[in-house]
């Protein structure tokens, strides 16, 4: 009796069993459901990415003309001079993404704190509106927001009757550009926030009132500490992203305030200079690990469970 | 604690408290009451009858729709909840996670600027038995643990009133039962008034001075544990702080002090003192407890009042036995036997008298719904039974 409801798979019986074959299967599960995804990251992320570290280290076969095509070599040089080349726009990528993030962290965290904490039956609404924006395309939006700041658009009059303009227009400013990744990225920003903060009990707060605390002091000393994750994901989220894109600097920005995306797309379109592209994009992907290393240590996460 | 005590604690008063929510559900319903400094006061009542809404009332986390609540004579109504001298030990205890036990405790010391914060931590601390224990984090707290945490963080503002919602119901029956002793002795070492919610009967009894018993947003009863429990005052207090055999009859007579009550053509004695000027039909009702079983031979060796039945069911549960009897009219009767040496014991079909001293009895109005309070799991399993034995009869 005992020895048949021995729960399958216990390591006990594989050898006495005449069969021993299920608890092996059992063992390979975890790789089986592992797989596709390795498989799918290897082939379209991995191997690329081996591709172009190669390419970046490419001269090409004639200096003289670039058109002739590259040939494999290890010249790391070209890395320096993307750095000396491109450093501002480098900084002024950060700066820009850095800016989106601020301002969308400081529209979305009321926000998602209304819609976890206070909305009740309207939540689910609230959310749906919330990610409405993606029904239309990223571009079909940012063109939008083209028209939308445009120098005729009644946005931009209201500005300078209001005398809020200093340059009298929005578009190709980097104010356009910061708005621009602000507005597409928002979502990104809200979602994470609301998932962390609707995990907060309200009790929580109430007993924050209830120990002498104002709205405010409350807020500061339990709520955003425990949404805390929640702020490091949304910035992430937003800020990555918002580094490496060239949409908004194009459409809705003037020649000086080329992001560090606009400067591969034309690396590798336009100039077809392969190897600076390639070194540029990975000197982005590694700034950005950097950047974000340091803010998740500084954030002191292990401190927040 | 003495030498940093208040000079003095306030009364709570709530005058005319009513709370309708926005869906149009009254939670509380002109609830007029006076809790006296220093008392340990419990509202009990089933889930749904406006404790809670009261407490949060108190606390200043609900607005009342009417009515006022004064702490002393100073009107708290429209003050917002860190302006009230009142601290909420909260269901599930709502400790901060992100901080440790002593700045859990610390929270409102630090809000108010309040100085020497660190020997009133550790004075509060050792008050509560868990001074070895402030470094660590809520979530590594067992759940008695917390719950001290919880009262400790709240009792440290020195508040004139301590609310308690339900702050034993997420622990096990043998934990409820010590951290009961030790709030009492917390609430009779330091003087706050504490005012406790539940809807457990026995943890209202075993702590508080006072009960109010409360049932759909009002106070049905409010007194002593024992004076609730000896003599309630409707069938919801009879059936729901402890158990009761209620009977319908009509006064038939007087027999010297007694009056003399017919239920169902049985004639009892019910003290005229206890009757409360009743006269014509009535409603009387005897505790479980208080009926003694014993077959039909011995029936002269029993207390006056007395009821033929046949035993449908007897439960042994250590202490006492658990009978159901059935009587004439084909009511079900409970009695607890006292597991003593000398008990009798009785099997189901046994045809047994049931009796009680007539100053057992207490009396209500005649139109008392006499299912009032009971769970309606409770209703459910007795419409079932006596659908059963129907069946089993015919």
């Amino acid at each position: 009796m005992s020895a048949t409801l021995t729960a399958p798979g216990a390591p006990t019986n594989a050898a006495s069993s005449p069969e021993p074959n299920p608890p092996k299967k059992r063992s390979k599960l975890p790789y089986l459901l592992l797989a596709p995804g390795m498989i799918w990251l290897a082939v379209f992320f991995v191997i690329p990415l081996g591709f172009m570290f190669a390419t970046s280290l490419q001269v090409p076969i004639n200096p003289d003309n670039p058109d002739k095509g590259y040939k494999p070599a290890l010249h790391l040089h070209t890395y320096f001079d993307a750095i000396s080349q491109y450093w501002q726009i480098y900084l002024r990528s950060f700066a820009y993404a850095g800016l989106a993030t601020l301002i969308g962290l400081c529209l979305a965290y009321p926000l998602a704190y209304f819609i976890a904490q206070r909305a009740g039956k309207w939540r689910y609404v609230m959310l749906v509106l919330v990610v409405a924006p993606f029904f239309a395309s990223f571009l079909l939006r940012t063109y939008a927001w083209e028209s939308l700041l445009s120098d005729n658009s009644w946005v931009v009059k209201i500005g300078n009757f209001l005398h809020l303009l200093p340059q009298g227009r929005i578009l190709s400013t980097p104010i356009a550009v910061i708005f621009g990744l602000t507005y597409n990225f928002l979502p990104f920003v809200i979602l994470p926030l609301y998932a962390s903060i609707e995990r907060i009990d309200p009790r929580l707060i109430e007993a924050t009132s209830d120990l002498y605390a104002k709205p405010f002091t409350g807020w500061r000393k339990v709520t955003l500490p425990l949404s805390g994750p929640g702020v490091i994901s949304a910035a992430l989220l937003c800020f990555i992203p918002a580094s490496g894109d060239f949409i908004n600097a194009r459409l809705l920005g003037s020649i000086n305030d080329r992001m560090i995306g606009n400067a591969i797309d034309q690396q590798f379109n336009n100039v077809r200079d392969y190897p600076t592209a390639a070194a540029l994009s990975f000197l982005l992907m590694a700034v950005i690990m950097v950047i974000v290393t340091i803010y998740i240590r500084s954030a002191g996460t292990e401190d927040l469970l | 604690m003495t030498d940093s005590h208040k000079s003095q604690v306030e009364d709570l008063h709530l005058v005319n408290l009513t709370k309708t929510f926005p869906n149009g559900a009254t939670a509380v319903d002109d609830l007029t009451l006076t809790i006296p400094a220093g008392s340990f006061f419990a509202l009990l009542g089933p889930s749904g009858c406006g404790k809670t809404t009261t407490l949060r009332m108190v606390a200043g986390l609900e607005e009342p729709t009417i009515g006022r609540v004064y702490v002393g004579d100073k009107d708290m109504t429209t003050e917002p909840p860190y302006r009230r001298p009142v601290n909420t030990v909260f269901q599930n205890y709502a400790l901060f996670p992100n901080m440790d036990i002593y700045e859990n405790v610390a929270f409102g010391l630090r809000r108010r600027k309040v100085a020497d914060v660190d020997a009133k931590v550790r004075a509060m601390l050792d008050l509560v038995e868990l001074s070895t224990l402030g470094r660590r984090k809520p979530s590594q707290l067992s759940g008695g643990q917390q719950q001290r945490v919880a009262v400790a963080r709240a009792l440290i503002n020195q508040p004139d009133v301590l609310l308690l919602d339900e702050p034993l119901g997420a622990l096990d029956l043998k934990l409820r039962r010590m951290m009961q002793i030790e709030l009492k002795r917390i609430q009779v070492e330091v003087g706050t008034t504490f005012v406790h919610v539940t809807h457990d009967q026995e943890e209202a009894m075993t702590m508080a001075d006072t009960i109010a018993v409360m049932n759909l947003g009002q106070i049905e009863q409010l007194g002593a544990p024992v004076e609730i429990y000896e003599q309630p005052k409707t069938a919801f207090v009879a059936n729901f702080l402890g158990q009761s055999n209620l009977f319908r009859g009509v006064v038939s007579g007087t027999e010297g002090d007694n009056l003399v009550v017919d239920i169902n053509g049985v004639k009892v004695a019910l003290p005229t003192s206890l009757a409360g000027g009743r006269s014509g039909k009535l409603v009387l009702g005897v505790r479980p407890e208080k009926v003694k079983i014993g077959s039909s031979e011995r029936a002269h060796e029993l207390p006056r009042n007395q009821v033929t039945g046949v035993v449908t069911d007897a439960s042994f549960t250590g202490l006492s036995t658990q009978y159901l009897v059935r009587a004439p009219w084909d009511q079900e009767l409970i009695v607890f036997e006292q597991n003593l040496a000398a008990s009798e014991r009785f099997e189901n079909g046994a045809e047994v008298v049931l009796a009680w001293e007539p100053r057992h009895s207490f009396a209500l109005d005649a139109d008392e719904d006499l299912t009032a309070g009971l769970d309606e799991d409770v209703l459910d399993t007795i419409d079932l039974v006596a659908d059963l034995s129907a069946e089993t009869e015919s």
